[in-house]
């Protein structure tokens, strides 16, 4: 951070989110979920309202005044998005219902027309289920075989041994970012690098990536990146495919429907132009306009900013946990973002996160959706803590409490 | 009960620390894997059968304070009944914690897991063990039983 970038006031920011407004009825919220899904600001709801009972017609047909008003801010968010992750040009920039569905419209519409017998697709041992299954699914129809690339202790990816992985039947890889789990922040551009030598094509699972960091999808050169609003103060139900042109423009379409076709006849049809060839129907309009927004909020205060400020959280929360006896952390990559999975002693993360709630603290206890690296840590589940630009010190400092008083009730 | 402490009683802290009937059975084949797919839990119950009677019952695996309770708990209330006599206390405690409704005097020990049914998210752990349980005495022929289905 140069010392001329003012550094983030959570105190103030706090105030521009309503779930975390003091007046909260059960005591203030203390909001360690944030990998889950993000808290919204005030002006995110104000927008999508706005929509509802300001202009809330149809995109894309109607030739009077609101429908021609959603549409420009519908294409205004597309316009947004893109200059946000770099993206040279809006054509690229598909509007899904989140990662999931971004993923699923890539293995459908691309792997499955593409694939054959025998090509691998190689994925990590830090996906979540949403870059997993998908592709298991591709595997089991096109006779494709999925190949996983190992972790190290330390939970970064294992890439010494990357000729083995990255060879001539590679054909797709896909890798998350920033893990949900671990925090790790994978080398992408190196990745991106070995897949292309390899004559792959490369989707990025950016999910937790685009939220807290900058992320240039040009310069990192992947074939695909997506992720989605509801993770970065925008509303459910929306999200992002980012795609090579190329490829976009020789794939077939993923749903048919109204919107995505030029011509319709009775036996045929003949595709509409990039995007809208990929968003079959009438899309989450009011979503758009929120991630719009949502958007427009990060930009405003600024991704390094944002990014700067995580840091310190982050360090400040691993020195608090790592006071706290028996206390044992999953992840220890030099590079990694505002995610921390633990256990503490013998606890179990359900009887964990039950107690913290009691503190008022919302963490997260499971396997994250991520159970292969459940399985190369040997756990069944872990507690996570994850924190955005409205998480404070004065939290983590509850948090440690917190978490030392529930080791101590549950003896041990 | 608005705190889940009181729910964490000195009963179920005691048989999360203490489990009792932790240990395979191995001159058995009923056993079955119980899983929760939620939160990754597994837990394996073992029994056997003489005549129509369990004559015993353990279980091993790994969970929250809430599962190994629960199942440790079992284990003591359904060594030495009938299979018929299980099968009603299973109704009875599954009525318990999913409703909240049960003559807490007739429960017994189990009573301690009555405040579950306030917390949605973990009736499924207080249920793992019992639905391993029953699946084993309904002979039903499964790999693994699941809380998901
Ligand atoms: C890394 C990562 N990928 C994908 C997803 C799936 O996102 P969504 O549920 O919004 O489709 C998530 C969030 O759960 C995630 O953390």
């Amino acid at each position: 951070m140069t010392g001329m970038t003012p550094a983030i006031r959570a105190a103030k920011l706090r105030e521009d989110f309503p779930l975390l407004s003091s007046s909260q009825e059960q005591g203030p919220l203390i909001y360690l979920d944030s990998a889950a899904t993000t808290l919204k600001p005030r002006c995110v709801i104000d927008a999508m309202v706005r929509y509802y009972t300001e202009y809330g017609g149809s995109v894309h047909r109607g030739i009077y005044r609101i429908a021609e008003q959603a549409t420009a801010e519908y294409e205004n968010t597309r316009r947004e998005v893109a200059s946000f992750i770099g993206a040279e040009t809006t054509d690229s920039i598909i509007f899904t219902k989140g990662t999931t569905e971004s993923i699923n419209l890539v293995a459908y519409a691309w792997a499955r027309n593409t694939l054959k017998p025998g090509d691998e697709i190689l994925i990590t041992e830090m996906e979540h289920h949403s870059n997993i299954v998908p592709w298991q699914m591709v595997a089991k129809s096109t006779g494709a075989l999925i190949r996983y690339l190992p972790l190290n202790s330390d939970g970064t990816l294992d890439l010494n041994r990357s000729e083995q992985y990255f060879t001539p039947h590679t054909k797709l890889v896909a890798v998350i970012h920033q893990s949900n789990v671990l925090g790790t922040v994978n080398p992408v551009k190196e990745i991106v690098k070995l897949a292309h030598d390899a004559g792959a094509v490369i989707l990025v699972d950016g999910a937790q990536r685009v939220p807290h960091h900058s992320v240039n999808v040009t310069d990192l050169g992947a074939d695909f990146y997506v992720f989605s609003g509801h993770k970065m103060l925008g509303p459910t139900g929306v999200g992002v495919l980012y795609g090579n042109l190329e490829i976009l423009d020789k794939m077939e379409p993923f749903h048919g429907g109204g919107d995505m076709i030029r011509t319709v006849s009775m036996n045929a049809s003949t595709w509409n132009a990039l995007p809208y060839k990929f968003e079959a129907g009438t899309p989450p309009i009011a979503q758009v306009i929120g991630l719009g927004a949502a958007v427009k909020y990060l930009s405003d205060i600024g991704l390094d900013r944002i990014a700067a400020y995580e840091t310190q959280l982050t360090a400040y929360a691993l020195k608090t946990l790592r006071e706290i006896p028996d206390i044992e952390i999953y992840g220890d990559a030099r590079e990694r973002g505002a995610v921390i999975s633990f256990n503490a002693g013998s606890v179990h993360p359900h009887d964990l996160s039950q107690l913290l709630d009691q503190d008022g603290i919302a963490v997260r206890a499971g396997h994250h959706c991520a159970q292969p690296i459940m399985t190369r840590l040997g756990i069944s589940a872990t507690t996570r803590a994850s924190f955005y630009l409205y998480n404070t010190f004065e939290e983590i400092d509850l948090l440690g409490e917190s978490i030392r008083k529930a080791i101590t009730f549950m003896g041990g | 009960m608005d705190n889940f402490r009181d729910l964490y009683q000195q009963l179920i802290l005691d048989h999360n620390q203490n489990p009792r009937n932790f240990r395979e059975i191995l001159d058995t084949d009923l056993f079955l894997d119980g899983h929760n797919p939620l939160c990754g839990d597994r837990i394996k119950v073992f029994i056997r059968k003489e005549d129509k009677r369990i004559s015993d019952i353990s279980f091993t695996g790994s969970g929250c304070a809430i599962s190994k309770a629960s199942a440790s708990i079992m284990t003591t209330l359904l060594k030495g009944k009938t299979i018929d006599e299980a099968k009603k206390i299973f109704e009875d405690f599954h009525k318990m914690i999913t409703t909240g409704e049960a003559d807490l005097e007739k429960m017994g020990k189990l009573a301690v897991l009555a405040g579950v049914h306030q917390f949605p998210a973990r009736v499924k752990c207080a249920a793992l063990a019992w639905h391993t349980a029953m699946s084993i005495l309904n002979d039903k022929k499964l790999d693994i039983v699941s809380t998901e289905t």
